[in-house]
């Protein structure tokens, strides 16, 4: 699917938790779980728009879930059902959630528990777990409600769930497969772990990035298949062809 | 209207891809059809393949982005092989931007490019990020005039060089490189520059410096392109901060015959297009019928 450049309007626009926001805007056609759009919600600066992960969508519309943390997710934040975004995309190789059958463990790490609501919902046949790691207290656990069977909570604080990390919670090799996204440490001890049970492992790499589709060799990460940019060949790869110090 | 003739190669109009912002086309063609384009300028070459930097590659500043990529290539032979097939289906003419480490890098690359179809090759000689980029060569004039020379008695294309806004004197770099056979100048590639990260209290890149790019430059660039048309016979072809149609005439008023456009294709995919659109509806209404009647129109204004 290539992706387009639009004007979209925003249909709904919402706090859901301190400095977390949920924006569903108007964009026809489809999007795979995992892939991300380049949003801007100004004229002028800051320069390059952001890279913001589908955390849901349907045939019209796509919903963002996305943490302020500058200038530009501020910008972003002020803007109100009405106004209008311009969205890049959908751009990056998601999920591949056809390849995963069998028990899946959907492990999270704070905002990275964005992208993995759509892919819950859109794995088919599987059996899924929750594994969310926060901060303080969680933010769209519930939303995952009819999509998994089980939910598990960690917090950072102890203000919520294991007081700790989220990886404690999780054996791999309880499970078929393993998809993640968040901290690029929490992602690495999710993959080594999921080497030594065999468990098949896809990680959502996050990095810089000035254009996000693939043309400013800015978020270049190093595989076992050489250079790929994390915007175009991922966000989504294989655990054990990225975390390889892991 | 839009057509410009540059050492003999016709650009359907005066807007071109600069190199390392618009890979080899491939990106760009789901947002537009790459046809409309003046040109496109690849992705900077080198002789052998390059991963590139370690590190962090990118900063934004307040109005514009400092890279540090490190000249990532599949090299000359990969990309002969792999992307011109690609680029020559375009129907735009095709740069192939090529830096080196060591003169010998030059000329072969040179020589391999020499039996292919690109259209021009733009000499650089002024990527800041890496020793194989060729700033060596972009600092001081005579050592520029060594390489181009050099490169002039081997090559079979036109050749254009792309000067570092970092030379020691801009003017007399172009001046020297036109002498030493260069058939068009661009200029101006990113400044040096550099950011710290304050919380790890070290320099953002590893290399320390990396190079600044976007709106930040454009009006010292303007300026350089400025000086540079007025002491050169051959063409200029400006660059640097252009992200609006008005930006680019700015630059064929100070005299450049083209513009090339970087990172603003990273801020929205379709920029050159818009460009390309704002630049006739402003001929028309300006009663402009050629872009040559543009090209430098501010220094008999000044």
């Amino acid at each position: 699917m290539p992706a387009s450049c639009l004007k979209s309007d925003i249909l709904s626009h919402k706090e859901i938790f301190s400095g977390v926001y949920q924006m569903t805007c108007r964009f026809p056609g489809p999007k795979a779980p995992g892939q991300f759009f380049m949003v801007r919600g100004w004229q002028g600066y800051p320069l390059l728009s952001r890279p913001i992960s589908v955390n849901d969508a349907d045939e019209d519309t796509v919903t963002f879930v996305y943490e302020v943390r500058g200038q530009g997710t501020q910008l972003l934040s002020a803007l109100r059902p009405g106004e209008s975004v311009e969205l890049t995309g959908p751009v990056g190789s998601g999920f591949p959630v056809e390849k995963l059958s069998g028990r899946v463990a959907v492990v999270a790490g704070g905002i990275g528990i964005a992208p993995l609501l759509y892919a819950a919902k859109s794995m088919k046949g599987c059996e899924a777990e929750l594994f969310c790691g926060f901060r303080g207290k969680s933010y769209l656990v519930e939303a995952f409600a009819p999509y998994v069977s089980a939910v598990h909570v960690a917090s950072d604080s102890g203000a919520e769930g294991h007081h700790g990390f989220v990886t404690d919670l999780l054996d791999a090799a309880d499970f078929d497969a393993v998809i993640t996204c968040g901290p690029e440490i929490m992602m690495k001890k999710v993959a080594r772990a999921c080497r030594e049970a065999g468990v098949l492992c896809y990680v959502s790499m996050e990095r810089h990035m000035a254009c996000g589709i693939g043309a400013c060799l800015g978020c270049t990460c190093k595989t076992l298949h050489g250079a790929k940019c994390v915007c175009k060949d991922g966000p989504v790869f294989l655990g054990e062809d990225v975390m390889i110090d892991a | 209207m839009l057509e410009t003739v540059i050492h003999g190669v016709t650009f359907k109009n005066p807007v071109i891809a600069a190199s390392g912002t618009f890979g080899f086309g491939h990106e760009f063609s789901q947002f537009y059809d790459l046809s409309r384009l003046g040109g496109i300028s690849s992705k900077g070459l080198t002789l052998e393949e390059r991963f590139g930097n370690s590190g962090e590659r990118l900063y934004e500043t307040e109005s514009g982005l400092i890279n540090s990529i490190g000249l990532q290539n599949p090299g000359v032979d990969a990309f002969i092989r792999d992307e011109l097939p690609y680029m020559e289906s375009l129907g735009t003419v095709i740069l192939a931007n090529l830096g080196g480490g060591t003169l010998d890098a030059y000329l072969q690359g040179v020589e391999k490019l020499n039996g292919t179809s690109v259209d021009i090759i733009e000499l650089n000689i002024s990527c800041p990020n890496v020793k194989a980029g060729g700033m060596a060569f972009g600092i001081k004039s005579d050592v520029a005039y060594e390489v181009v020379r050099e490169v002039r008695a081997v090559c079979k294309k036109p050749l254009m060089v792309k000067l570092s806004p970092n030379a020691e004197n801009i003017v007399e770099m172009a001046a020297r490189c036109e002498e030493a056979g260069a058939d068009s100048i661009s200029l101006v590639n990113t400044f040096k520059a550099m950011a710290i990260d304050i919380h790890k209290k070290k320099p953002v890149f590893d290399n320390i410096f990396a190079g600044l790019s976007g709106p930040a430059i454009k009006n010292i660039a303007l300026r350089m392109v400025y000086e540079v048309s007025s002491a050169v016979q051959v063409p200029v072809i400006g660059m640097g901060g252009i992200s609006r149609w008005e930006d680019a005439v700015e630059f064929i008023m100070a005299g450049a015959s083209a513009v090339q456009v970087g990172t603003a294709n990273f801020v929205r995919p379709t920029v050159c297009l818009e460009i390309i659109e704002g630049l006739e509806k402003f001929m028309v209404e300006n009663s402009f019928q050629t872009i040559a009647e543009m090209v430098g129109i501010a220094h008999n204004n000044a």
